[in-house]
């Protein structure tokens, strides 16, 4: 189940497991959970509680001190991990745990300071390595990506793009030119964090985001937190992006074994969603 | 007709196209605020060459915020500089009270041009929240200002002046409470609010085109400096000194010097209680190359990427990163920095209220330390130009704290011992 090459990351995987939801008709759930959140081990175990409850692929956050693209709940993971001493070795052994249990593919999101610190070559090796599919960089744009996506390709790392509202049409362009795993759309203009409505801008940017003529998965996240808006955006996405929802749910839980059985009840509430079961 | 007060670089070699000065600069930013920062960079190169932007600037400049500000010789001060002659540039005579109105009305001005109608900025020891608050005022925008809860404590004179102009102060609660964290959140502002808002940046840091931008606003210091001490001491000064934070001031000093190579370009970061405590936000001295707020430059950082918390007595240079022009001036050599405490830079401010009868802002007292050390090293025929970036009025309850000014506090009687152990200091 776990990709094709020995040595090589799960870029691939990636893509097909996107391709498989597409095969059923429906959208594909994408969950984000920070690592080391509420502690490492603690957070491997959500993220296979979200996998367990549904999740397709999962995000693992890579907790930054200056998260500038978060919202306060996602701020306050992040700060918790790296109080607790949160290290990229921890980042790259959730990612493996995770994989290895599930069979399924994980992802890195982070900042780009990090891994320009810890160095492009060696984070893709460990990363790939690790079993990773890709990562998401959302402050690295795709003009100063090249050394990245020379390294990642390398691996069979996927490097996914965030799009915006505000992306005009050629840079539409010139980032699904580049980019690989599927395309970010960000539904609104805004850092992360539940929102009561996902608006009409999202189904707008994917349609233009389509328009170039990719061939990518073109999956909406920011602002989705239930059933009701997964179903919603699965009925013009290809994948829903689930993040502050679920980390909430964390932060809320009296503890964190009542915390990882809300991320399972919270996955299986949205894989509905993306199924147009609500 | 050219401007007298508006020298966008002449040279036009750094930074290159995609912002990049050397190794450093470039556009760390997401995909969401790509437009706007783009708009900001076609609508500052159409403003460059528009004689009427330069023609309404020029008379802001001198109606409103009275440049060009002096040059003042301080012999008395200079005694404790070794005997070199030394003069400052009075940026703290400017309206508001600090070189940071330069910049803010310049991208005030050209706020208007991109029809947006709210402004955000964030604030160290809100010199620039209180330059901002002021230009919003006199152009009726809308204004937010970000600043860290710390230092809403430590500059509350300041808080109550923006508030007074109309801003709204929002105290950031987030990471070390400072500087830096004052700037992710106006940035998770700007992202959500781009259609209507101008992140009116206070520093040369940030993506391109802010560090160039922000630059040729200040280059006015550096350009006045330059002629004025032509005129007074007949030769160019063996050394320009100023403090550095994220660096607009020191910026601004430096810029005309550049090409004068016998100019010694000094920056004065700020030690805290000593670079070797890890108490201090002396990026360039202690730092590495790495990414904070949309650009590459020396960066405080642990190994992984993690920015490290910064301290400084100064609330306006308690930052961890600091504008990619001066990592791109240290690698070159054409710069130099230097650390100076916490007390050098108190000591330094006492002593130029008492020789001079002029209160410096704390930050600005960073690089009269730094010059005190340079005068001794040039010896008595040194000559320096420091700039005096703020005056000290916003820093007079740490000033008082420090020094126990206060009628309650002991050291009131001591004042006399004081002054015997400055002047004793210097001899």
């Amino acid at each position: 189940m776990s990709g094709t090459a020995s040595t090589g990351g799960n870029g691939r995987l990636l893509s097909d497991t996107l391709a498989a939801a597409k095969a059923e008709g429906r959208s594909a759930l994408i969950a984000y959970l920070p690592a080391g959140f509420p502690t490492v081990d603690g957070g491997i175990e959500a993220i296979k509680a979200a996998f367990d409850g549904g999740a397709d692929v999962v995000e693992v956050g890579l907790p930054h001190s200056d998260p500038v693209l978060d919202g306060p709940v996602i701020q306050t993971a992040d700060d918790i991990a790296l109080r607790g001493g949160v290290r990229i070795a921890d980042v790259m052994r959730t990612v493996r745990e995770a994989h290895e249990a599930t069979g399924k593919p994980v992802l890195v999101m982070t900042y780009w300071n990090p891994i320009d610190r810890y160095g492009v070559e060696r984070f893709t090796a460990e990363l790939a390595e690790a079993g990773g599919a890709g990562a998401i960089l959302p402050d690295l744009p795709v003009q100063e990506s090249a050394l990245w996506r020379e390294h990642a390709a390398k691996h069979d790392l996927a490097t996914v793009f965030v799009v915006a509202p505000s992306s005009k049409d050629e840079r539409l362009a010139q980032i699904t030119a580049v980019g690989s795993g599927f395309v970010y759309a960000a539904s609104l203009m805004g850092v992360t964090g539940t929102r009561a409505s996902v608006g009409a801008q999202a189904e707008d940017l994917v349609r233009r985001t389509r328009a170039t003529g990719t061939g990518l998965p073109v999956c909406v996240g920011l602002g989705v937190s239930n059933a009701e808006q997964a179903a919603e955006v699965a009925g013009f996405a290809d994948g829903v992006i689930v993040g502050s929802a679920f980390v909430k749910r964390m932060l809320d839980a009296p503890d964190e074994a009542a915390g990882i059985e809300a991320v399972r009840a919270l996955a299986g509430d949205l894989a509905k969603g993306v199924r147009r079961q609500v | 007709m050219p401007s007298d007060f508006f020298f966008p670089d002449p040279t036009g070699q750094v930074p290159s196209a995609e912002g990049y000065f050397g190794a450093f600069g470039g556009k760390f930013i997401p995909e969401a605020l790509v437009a706007a920062v783009d708009e900001v960079a076609v609508e500052y190169d159409k403003a460059k060459s528009d004689p009427e932007f330069a023609r309404e600037l020029d008379d802001l400049l001198v109606n409103y915020t009275g440049r060009p500000s002096a040059l003042t010789e301080v012999p008395r001060f200079a005694e404790h500089a070794g005997g070199a002659r030394v003069f400052l540039k009075r940026e703290d005579l400017n309206h508001t009270g600090s070189h940071k109105i330069n910049n803010v009305l310049g991208q005030a001005l050209l706020t208007k041009r991109m029809g947006k109608t709210r402004v955000i900025a964030e604030t160290g020891a809100g010199q620039h929240g209180v330059a901002t608050a002021t230009a919003c005022a006199l152009f009726g925008l809308e204004c937010t200002i970000y600043m860290g809860e710390i230092d809403t404590q430590r500059q509350a004179l300041n808080v109550a002046r923006m508030r007074m102009l109309g801003a709204e102060v929002v105290a950031v609660k987030s990471g070390s409470r400072t500087l830096k964290d004052a700037i992710n959140e106006a940035f998770r502002d700007w992202v959500a609010n781009v259609d209507r808002t101008h992140y009116l940046f206070g520093t040369v840091a940030g993506p391109h085109p802010f560090p160039a931008m922000v630059r040729d606003f200040h280059r006015v210091i550096g350009v006045e400096a330059r002629r004025q001490i032509l005129e007074r001491a007949g030769r160019l000064p063996d050394a320009a000194v100023a403090c550095v934070g994220g660096g607009s001031n020191a910026i601004g000093l430096f810029h005309a010097f550049i090409p004068d190579t016998g100019v010694r370009l000094i920056g004065c970061e700020p030690a805290g209680h000593g670079v070797e405590t890890g108490e201090h936000a002396a990026t360039l001295t202690a730092g590495e190359p790495g990414i904070l707020h949309g650009s590459r430059s020396y960066v405080l950082q642990d190994d992984e990427g993690q920015i490290t918390e910064p301290y400084s007595i100064s609330a306006g240079l308690d930052y961890p990163g600091i504008g990619p022009e001066h990592s791109y001036l240290k690698d070159s050599g054409r710069a130099e920095y230097r650390a100076v405490t916490d007390d050098a830079a108190m000591q330094a401010l006492r002593l130029l209220s008492r020789t001079e009868g002029v209160i410096p802002a704390i930050e600005s007292a960073h690089a009269l330390a730094g010059a005190l050390e340079v005068g001794r090293e040039l010896g008595p025929d040194g000559l320096i130009v420091i700039n005096l970036s703020g005056r000290g009025d916003k820093d007079m309850d740490t000033a008082a704290r420090y020094f126990g000014l206060y009628d309650t506090d002991a050291e009131v009687a001591a004042d006399a011992a004081d002054i015997a152990e400055i002047e004793g200091d210097a001899k």
